[in-house]
């Protein structure tokens, strides 16, 4: 009796996590090649509201279905990729893009990798210059192979 | 009474944990012998112990004891037994005992290892981890003990979550744990080299052979990891950039940096603190990427356990110990300076760069994986960083790294220059641009520049990696196993490159709507539907689909794609069917009934994509052969010659 209403409960749970695990497979007809690339183009770009980490292309939910059918009709109407991805962002936020946006706000994140670039490469420099200096007057430690002798004077 | 078994045998294992933190670390800095001497004992003690609590719980999974609670979660009479024992790992607690038992084997192999090494190094490293033991044994005790049972007993277990029944998902997490841990023990020998105050030649070439195992079992875990995701997920694709995936790689990143790193302060003498700092840093992302993980903080595929107190005691955890080891290293940065030079071309050079671009690839990842949390901080709500964002940023570091490789395995240590192999690595570079080239353009059909330069960059790694040991081979000198095992390492990195290359370029991916005989074509095969049948697994149903593949008209295989419906679980899954051939895979999912006879199917052609893992697999081996070359083992064999000389003129 409590096992029949413990599944009873966890099934909706169940539910809601099986779903995203199986996929969305969903063929779809654009009149040329153009749109359909980027159709598809957008549907990998977005990210499916309701499942964990992925793409409206692969999301078998139907809200991702519903928004696939949006994309289709805005581009069938002439909308810009642009204009389309601000449509679904003034909905849903930033979330639903997967490449974040250049605002001032996430420019640390566009800016990361040049910053650390840059710090490596002043590193570098001055690393580098420093040791060609100590090149010519070169006291270089002795080989650990003669280990034995150094141990045995430290020893004593 | 065995789970009772298993939690004592924790609580024993903490306490002996406890102790050999305090004689391993205090021993040598209170000069108490004894307690140097009573490290090994403590180390036996607490592996007997924590292997004694991990063989309870397999037990627990084995005897389907479902009164224990997270037997009862994670597994079901019904499942296999393989999949029993693979279940002691498929959640939270469980994963965590995996990792203090490892640790106790690296522990063990540390041990013995080290035995030969003075007493007292020995001794430092050892208790340093025997502090990470305890501290994860304290964590598990306070806020997931597997063991805890249930008031009332379940008739059955809820079943291991379907996605985990699969081999390659069952020897993931052991393989993977055993690389985060084993960046434990580069740690301690980082620790104890600074608690001495003694960070030499000798160290990095003690240090080596440790750090590149671990890092051999990190790259086999994360190739188990994606192969994984790429047949069962079906999405597709070989990384996805999830932040998990992330987790795991950027510790692997900083280890290649450290293998390297280690080569120079071995050779030379040089960058010891960059290196202690790098050892430092790999353990700590391999805690943060057990903590990122564990704590749910990341909304991902992989975070099953959702459980913030759990990530608030591992974060502190983090912050004591990192913050412990960062302190002495602060204190002790001083005395590590060293007063030899090198010229701008010498192999010094080339390995800080990669060291640069390692560490700022690294970095890169970093700032994506913690983009989201620091947006929401910042009011600027949620936040997704994607592959938009990581392929282009990670490309940045990678493609200069790529290339000084190729020039930088020849440079000379010090004086610098290629020592008279410039005019041949002029030539590599033309051979492998004209390979590189034809196989994008000729045969790939590829427009674009990246196709064509990272195709050329992956050839001339490899040539590039070939020159030196066909010229010992021409002249008949003998190739020492670390030189073997680092140009295996670098001609599987090349692989890896033109076959990724590759795959991101030229992959054809098509989803069709198919009635029963009707076919599609994509990337040069053509896939004929052949209807859907029932299926009937032990714990699942379903539907399976029969699909016949050919090429130019030659039968090239009949594939069978499933969906499977798990019956405990109300779980649906797809099971790809995945084909190897002529070096493409090809990959067909089924997905669902459209109605009146058709179905609809997904078809990949990923040309060159079984590579990636083959090459990634074969990088492994380079650095395990590398491990293995003699003069890690003379080293050992003289020191022990040093102690016994010692101990002769003490008497």
């Amino acid at each position: 009796m409590r096992l029949t209403r413990l599944a009873l409960a966890l099934l909706p749970i169940a539910l809601l996590l099986g779903a995203p695990w199986a996929r969305a497979i969903a063929p779809t007809q654009m009149p040329t090649p153009a749109l359909e690339a980027r159709y598809e183009r957008l549907i990998h770009g977005f990210r499916c509201m309701q499942c964990q980490d992925e793409s409206l292309a692969n999301s078998p939910v139907s809200l991702a279905a519903d928004m696939r059918r949006q994309i289709r009709q805005m581009l069938l109407a002439g909308d810009t990729d642009r204009q389309i991805r601000k449509f679904f962002v003034s909905r849903y936020g930033y979330f639903i893009l997967f490449k974040p946006p250049f605002v001032w706000k996430t420019a640390w994140l566009w800016l990361t990798p040049g910053i650390l670039l840059l710090v490596g490469a002043v590193a570098a420099g001055v690393v580098i210059h420093r040791r060609t200096l100590l090149v010519q007057s070169d006291h270089e430690e002795p080989d650990p192979r003669d280990g034995l002798t150094r141990t045995q004077e430290r020893g004593r | 009474m065995i789970p009772e078994l298993g939690e004592f045998a924790l609580i024993l294992a903490l306490l002996l944990a406890g102790l050999q933190a305090l004689f391993g670390i205090g021993g040598p800095a209170l000069r108490r012998e004894r307690w140097v001497a009573a490290v090994n004992p403590a180390v036996a003690g607490q592996f007997v112990m924590v292997a004694t609590s991990m063989g309870c719980l397999v037990t627990a999974f084995v005897q389907n004891n479902f009164t224990v609670r997270y037997v009862a979660e994670n597994s079901n009479s019904q499942l296999p037994l393989f999949y029993r024992v693979a279940g002691v790992w498929g959640a939270h607690s469980g994963s965590l005992l995996l990792w203090i038992f490892l640790l106790g084997c690296w522990t063990v192999a540390t041990a013995f290892g080290t035995a030969r090494l003075p007493k007292q190094f020995s001794a430092r490293v050892l208790g340093v981890l025997g502090a990470i033991s305890f501290g994860f044994l304290l964590y598990t005790l306070l806020t997931s003990n597997p063991f805890i049972r249930l008031t009332t007993p379940w008739a059955d277990g809820l079943g291991l979550n379907p996605l985990l029944q699969d081999p390659g998902l069952a020897g993931h997490p052991p393989m993977l744990y055993t690389g985060y841990v084993g960046l434990s023990v580069a740690f301690a020998f980082a620790c104890a080299a600074l608690l001495e105050g003694k960070l030499d030649r000798e160290w990095a070439r003690w240090t080596r052979p440790w750090t590149t195992a671990a890092w051999a079992f990190l790259t086999c875990g994360i190739v188990l990891g994606s192969w994984w995701a790429y047949y069962t997920l079906g999405w597709g694709g070989f990384w996805f950039w999830d932040p998990v995936e992330n987790a795991s790689f950027m510790p692997w990143l900083m280890a290649t940096a450290l293998i390297h790193s280690l080569a120079v302060t071995e050779k030379r003498g040089l960058f010891k603190s960059w290196t202690v700092l790098l050892a430092v840093l790999g353990f700590s992302l391999s805690l943060i990427g057990t903590f990122l993980v564990r704590s749910g903080i990341l909304i991902s595929v992989h975070s099953f356990a959702v459980s913030p107190g759990r990530g608030v005691f591992l974060l502190t955890f983090l912050v004591v110990m990192i913050g412990a080891a960062l302190s002495l290293y602060a204190w002790r940065v001083p005395h590590l300076k060293s007063e030899a030079g090198f010229e701008l071309t010498a192999r010094e050079s080339f390995l800080l760069f990669n060291n640069i671009l390692l560490v700022t690839a690294c970095g890169t990842v970093f700032a994506g994986e913690m983009a989201p949390i620091i947006s929401l901080a910042l009011g600027l709500g949620k936040l997704s960083v994607g592959p938009p964002y990581f392929n282009p940023t990670f490309l940045i570091s990678m493609l200069p790294l790529l290339a000084l490789l190729a020039v930088g395995i020849h440079a000379r240590w010090k004086r610098g220059g290629l020592g008279g192999q410039g005019r041949t690595l002029l030539l590599t570079l033309a051979a492998a641009a004209l390979v590189g080239c034809v196989t994008a353009i000729v045969i790939f059909h590829g427009r674009g520049v990246l196709a064509p330069v990272g195709m050329t960059l992956g050839t001339w790694i490899i040539f590039s990696s070939l020159i030196d040991p066909i010229e010992r081979l021409r002249r008949r000198i003998a190739i020492p196993r670390a030189v073997l095992g680092m140009t295996i390492a670098h001609i599987a990195l090349g692989i890896f490159v033109f076959s990724m290359t590759a795959v991101q370029g030229f992959t054809a991916e098509r989803d069709v709507a198919l009635a029963n005989g009707a076919s599609a074509r994509a990337g040069g095969y053509t896939f004929q539907f052949e209807g859907v049948g029932p299926l009937h697994g032990r714990d699942y149903g379903g539907s399976i689909a029969k699909v016949v593949v050919t090429r130019d008209g030659r039968a090239v295989a009949v594939m069978h794609p499933a969906t499977r419906m798990y019956w405990v679980q109300h779980t649906v899954t797809t099971k790809s069917a995945v084909l190897f051939h002529d070096g493409s895979n090809i990959l067909v999912a089924l997905g669902q009934n459209l109605g009146d006879g058709r179905w609809s199917l997904r078809l990949q052609v990923r040309p060159l994509v079984s590579f990636i893992w083959i090459a990634a697999l074969i990088m492994a081996f380079g650095g395990l052969l590398a491990i293995t070359d003699r003069r890690y083992r003379i080293e050992q064999a003289r020191a022990q010659e040093t102690v016994a000389a010692l101990a002769g003129g003490k008497t």
